[in-house]
């Protein structure tokens, strides 16, 4: 274990990101000195007992000798996102002094990096309900304010969490990427060095491979219709099948015990002992399968052109789209909000919700046909590669532009996100993984945080759960790689648990079944379910106003009270009257003036080098 | 190179023994947990039509009265014990938790029309058609012992109504006038009248303890002042008012149950307008009583149900009826605040939860974090339209669903003609008036 920081080998450290942060923590206003226990004895022996705000040289100095938590922070390569600095922290300024003179030196409650409470918290500030009543806004008050406490409750219980994140760092100058898996395997302990393996099937072709949820078991189908799963941790065998029949895709279904096989003809379920279940015909020519675990959807991609939603839990066909984009066989989900992304040959990539039958959104990616996609498991970041041999990543958060791009020698075939974020591509019989520069941060292209060379072409990809374990099924079998720091080090036990019991799992099912999602919710806000239906509120306002005929919230026009003494003349009252009317007239003026430059703005025309002679058709 | 992978100790997952609880590790990362409010959403639903399915708020009918229930009465002291008054003079003492009737009295000839109990639980009051107001004793006669009242009091009209003071040996009755009466004495310490009408009902304000409000059948609502010889302010309604029942957290708001199927709750520095009027009943509403926690209250209704209003809403939240039980007359609010009584035309007292679907008996810690769970997503999500349709969904008999049909039509017809008159009249020179308003038809003082 190291304890001195390294200067960070590839990127300069995100100057934007950190000034982003800075900036929030001042807006919410806890930017606030702290004081060490130690700094308050040493003024104290100092200075007596003037409880003054210690220096900033102090401080620096002082730093060195916190002992625990630096060894935390350095340890771990993706941690470092977090500023080396002093952490801002809550906490009570004053310490208590009790009678005796002595004081507590960890006075009020325990501190929380603000960055960590800043995680938990649910409510969106920015955005402003348009006409709300104050007993409204009352309510959201405390709504809100209840939240900030929750959040900082949930913060306050990371410190419980057991489990550190793997890293991986090369000496002085050192090249990550040049690091062989063998060098990994020989360095790290044994139980590691035996999730590294290759199971050698040459003669069944190509193959696909899918994790189960919980990161437990493995299945993996072969092109030549070899297909089985395997509990990878203890390399127990459960089923191993031939289904004499093409395999295009391998998935899990919500647990272990079924799987999804996309079959040169039909869709087939399994069970875990390889007993055919269910052979669905309205599923046909499959090339791609995705599971919507809290929806229990099984999302089919055909080479017929349709994306097609199935019910596991009832057996329905809950949807099938038309993408009307000719062979389907990219497709990915978003593990954020369950949409669907299918690449075309077109460059685009539309978004599909089973709700809709238009794509909710389109994206022109690449020039030439769209190879691969990959979303993280935030729904922040979209990975796509096209014929144009480039590597995009794109922002899912409203704009949908792109953030970076790469031109590959080869281009990729397969991509795929961790937990973490790391992005890993196969290319050919390379796979190469992409860093960032901390959890579920954009990884970036610009030298990869580690390669492997393959026995054969890489024909799938998936980082298991919970584990530092990047699978990629080739045409020489299932290469079980090790990827430090790829995976969440935390689970948590009531949604995925890899050391679940029988029981366990069979309670988690019928919990699961209980909170399945209709899918009629999948949309791109998965939160919009939470926030005020504006729209439907002034509609239902209006046809109110229409069916009384009057509005019956509207405010009353000013009716000046009596005074007493005389000074309730009808020249004084009218003079009230017209006050109050000359005040609101202003105000609207205000209002509108304000407003005005806003429209303006929106009108300009986009300023060119040259005046073209169609500007004036432009309004 | 420096390299650390992910390797976790089974040990530290994996319970030790059979004998030991599942390890669970939790963590609370909102990554981890995706489609949070989606899976509320769901979790609220699920919880919203567990609700509708344990509705089951009936809990025991307390037969025994030859005659239609009159009035009833709390023991201050005792949840289980509650008294009934009948329309043939019979008084009975009822034991909730044996539901079973302990003590029978013939108390007066015709109708027991009113009976209160002493603060103290050791003694009650009833007044009867008889003319007389007598005093009782909770314990009933010792052995060989007759049935006798401790005193009773010969008036010269008829009393229709009783309640006494919440702290001193004081009662107060109405009839032609509100008397107020020491209990030593045999004569009334001070009479109040304000016009010449029946008075129906009197009652103590629990808090200013001074304070009385009584309604009459001259359709006004009288509050006096017990230290004053005359009344203090009256409010005067469209129609008769049957009831009125004082807020036990609020001292100055009660609420008034109208003939004109509506109950009003006011507060009595500005009775010129309602602070609420609610409105579902299909026929008179006849009591009303407040829940102890003073959120809520009861209404029982010439239409054959009793229904459970939230003090700040204008509608009921909850609907009582079965098919047996006829026009109620009486209802309370038990002191725990967790059952309904209600006494009825056909001779039953029946018992019924004050919230449909809760569960009784003692709960586990799990049960009850899962209940304070489920109730704060139905909250969360009480709005949303397809939570909101299930939660108020309830079945009605077809007198009252056809009878809220009728009256709905009514209200919009009048709705209509009223913006038809505001559309093609001078402007300015029709105003409409609010639910509240419309109703008030002066206030004297």
């Amino acid at each position: 274990m190291e304890t001195v920081p390294k200067p960070s080998r590839d990127v300069p450290p995100k100057k934007n990101r950190l000034q982003a942060k800075k900036k929030v923590e001042t807006s919410l206003g806890w930017k606030r000195k702290t004081r060490r226990y130690w700094e308050e004895e040493t003024s104290l022996t100092a200075a007596g007992a003037s409880p003054g705000p210690p220096s900033n040289k102090k401080n620096r100095e002082l730093r060195h000798q916190r002992p625990k938590n630096t060894n935390i922070q350095k340890k771990s390569r993706f941690s470092r996102a977090q500023p080396p600095k002093k952490p801002r922290e809550l906490r009570n300024p004053e310490p208590q002094r009790s009678l005796s003179g002595a004081q507590d030196p960890f006075p009020g409650p325990a501190p929380i990096p603000v960055e960590v409470a800043q995680k938990f918290c649910r409510i969106d500030k920015s955005k402003k309900l348009p006409h709300s009543k104050s007993k409204t806004r009352s309510r959201l008050e405390v709504a809100e304010a209840e939240e900030q406490e929750i959040s900082i409750k949930a913060a306050r219980s990371e410190l419980l969490l057991a489990e550190e994140p793997g890293f991986l760092e090369g000496e002085d100058g050192e090249d990550t990427a040049k690091i062989r898996q063998v060098d990994i395997v020989e360095a790290v302990d044994i139980a590691s060095a035996a999730k590294h393996f290759d199971l050698n099937l040459r003669q069944f072709g190509p193959y696909r491979l899918n994790y189960s949820r919980t990161g437990r078991h493995l299945a993996f189908g072969g092109r030549r219709g070899h297909v089985a799963t395997l509990d990878w941790v203890t390399k127990r065998l459960m089923c191993e099948i031939n289904v004499m029949e093409a395999v295009r895709d391998i998935r899990f279904l919500h647990s272990e015990a079924l799987f999804a096989v996309a079959q040169n003809r039909w869709l087939h379920i399994y069970d875990n002992q390889g007993i055919e279940l269910h052979c669905i015909r309205r599923c046909d020519r499959v090339t791609r399968l995705e599971f919507l675990p809290f929806h229990f959807l099984l999302a089919t991609a055909s080479e017929t052109g349709f994306l097609t939603y199935l019910d596991v839990s009832v057996g329905k066909i809950v949807a099938a789209l038309n993408a009307r984009a000719g062979r389907l066989d990219v497709m990915t989900k978003n593990p954020y909000n369950a949409v669907i992304h299918l690449g075309h040959s077109n460059g685009t990539v539309s978004l599909w919700s089973p709700a809709m039958k238009e794509p909710l959104a389109k994206i022109l990616c690449h020039r030439g046909g769209v190879r691969a996609v990959a979303v993280d498991s935030t729904g922040t970041y979209m990975a796509t590669s096209g014929l144009d041999h480039q590597l995009k990543i794109f922002d899912l958060r409203g704009t949908f532009q792109p953030l970076s791009a790469r031109t590959l020698p080869q281009g990729a075939g397969h991509l795929v996100f961790s937990q973490r974020g790391l992005l890993a591509a196969g290319m050919g019989d390379v796979v190469n993984i992409w860093a960032g520069q901390g959890k579920a941060s954009l990884p970036s292209l610009e030298q990869p945080y580690l390669t492997h060379r393959l026995s054969g072409h890489v024909h799938g990809l998936h980082f298991c759960p919970f584990e530092d374990v990047l699978g990629v099924g080739h045409t020489g079998g299932i290469t079980s790689m090790l990827v430090p720091g790829a995976a969440e080090p935390n689970f948590d036990g009531l949604e995925s648990n890899p050391y679940r019991s029988q029981k366990q799992r069979q309670e988690w099912e019928v919990k699961a079944l209980l909170e399945k999602v209709p899918a009629e919710l999948i949309c791109l806000d998965p939160r919009a379910l939470a926030e005020v239906d504006v729209i439907s509120l002034e509609q239902e306002k209006k046809e109110r106003i229409e069916r009384l005929g009057y509005d019956p919230e509207a405010k009353a026009p000013f009716q000046p009270k009596p005074k007493q003494k005389g000074r309730s003349s009808t020249a004084s009252l009218v003079k009230r009257k017209r006050k109050v009317m000359d005040e609101e007239h202003r105000d609207k003026v205000r209002q509108s003036l304000e407003q005005q430059p806003q429209k303006q703005e929106k009108k300009a025309k986009p300023t060119r080098a040259r005046p073209s002679a169609l500007d004036r058709f432009l309004r | 190179m420096k390299v650390k992978m992910l390797s976790r100790n089974p040990d530290n997952y994996v319970r030790e023994t059979k004998l030991d609880l599942q390890r669970v590790p939790r963590n609370y990362d909102p990554t981890l947990h995706p489609f949070e409010v989606p899976r509320e959403y769901v979790r609220a639903l699920n919880a919203t039509k567990l609700e509708r399915v344990f509705a089951k708020p009936f809990l025991a009918s307390l037969d025994g009265h030859r005659d239609g229930v009159n009035c009833l009465a709390k023991h201050p002291k005792s949840l289980a014990t509650v008294l009934s008054g009948a329309c043939d003079g019979e008084v009975r003492i009822w034991n909730l938790t044996k539901r079973k009737c302990i003590r029978t009295i013939q108390a007066h000839e015709g109708f027991v029309r009113g009976i209160c109990t002493r603060f103290c639980g050791t003694s009650f009051f009833t007044v009867g058609d008889d003319k007389t107001v007598k005093q009782w004793k909770m314990d009933g006669p010792g052995y060989g012992e007759e049935e006798e009242p401790l005193h009773t009091i010969l008036g010269k009209t008829v009393y229709t109504g009783i309640d006494h003071h919440w702290k001193e040996a004081v009662f107060a009755t109405c009839g032609q006038q509100v008397d107020i009466w020491d209990e030593q004495r045999t004569s009334p310490i001070c009479s109040m009248t304000w016009g010449f009408d029946s008075i129906s009902s009197v009652k103590f304000n629990p808090i200013e303890t001074f304070l009385l409000g009584s309604c009459a059948s001259d359709r006004n609502i009288v509050l006096y002042d017990m230290r004053q010889a005359t009344p203090l302010k009256k409010v005067i309604l469209d129609m008769r008012t049957n009831t009125i029942c004082w807020n036990p957290m609020e001292a100055f708001i009660f609420t008034a149950a109208n003939e004109d199927y509506n109950l009003y709750t006011f507060d009595m520095r500005a009775l010129d307008t309602p602070v609420m009027v609610h409105m579902d009943h299909v026929s008179a509403v006849l009591d009303v009583d407040y829940s102890p926690t003073g959120k809520e209250f009861v209404s029982a209704s010439f239409d054959k149900s009793i229904r459970i209003f939230p003090v700040d809403k204008s509608r009921s939240r909850e609907v009582y009826h079965t098919k047996r039980m006829q026009h109620v007359i009486c209802v309370k609010w038990t002191s725990d605040s967790k059952y309904i009584m209600c006494g009825s035309d056909e001779m039953n007292i029946r018992l019924w939860k004050a919230n449909a679907s809760e569960k009784l008996g003692v709960l586990t810690s799990r049960e009850k974090a899962a209940k304070d769970y489920n109730q704060k997503l139905k909250e969360k999500f009480q709005h949303h339209p397809h939570i909101k349709r299930i939660a108020r969904h309830r079945h009605l008999p077809k007198s009252i669903y056809s009878q809220i049909q009728e009256q709905r039509i009514m209200r919009e017809a009048r709705r209509r003609k009223e913006v038809n008159r505001l559309k093609h009249s001078k402007p300015g020179s029709v105003s409409i008036v609010s639910e509240k308003k419309k109703h008030i038809v002066a206030v004297v003082k």
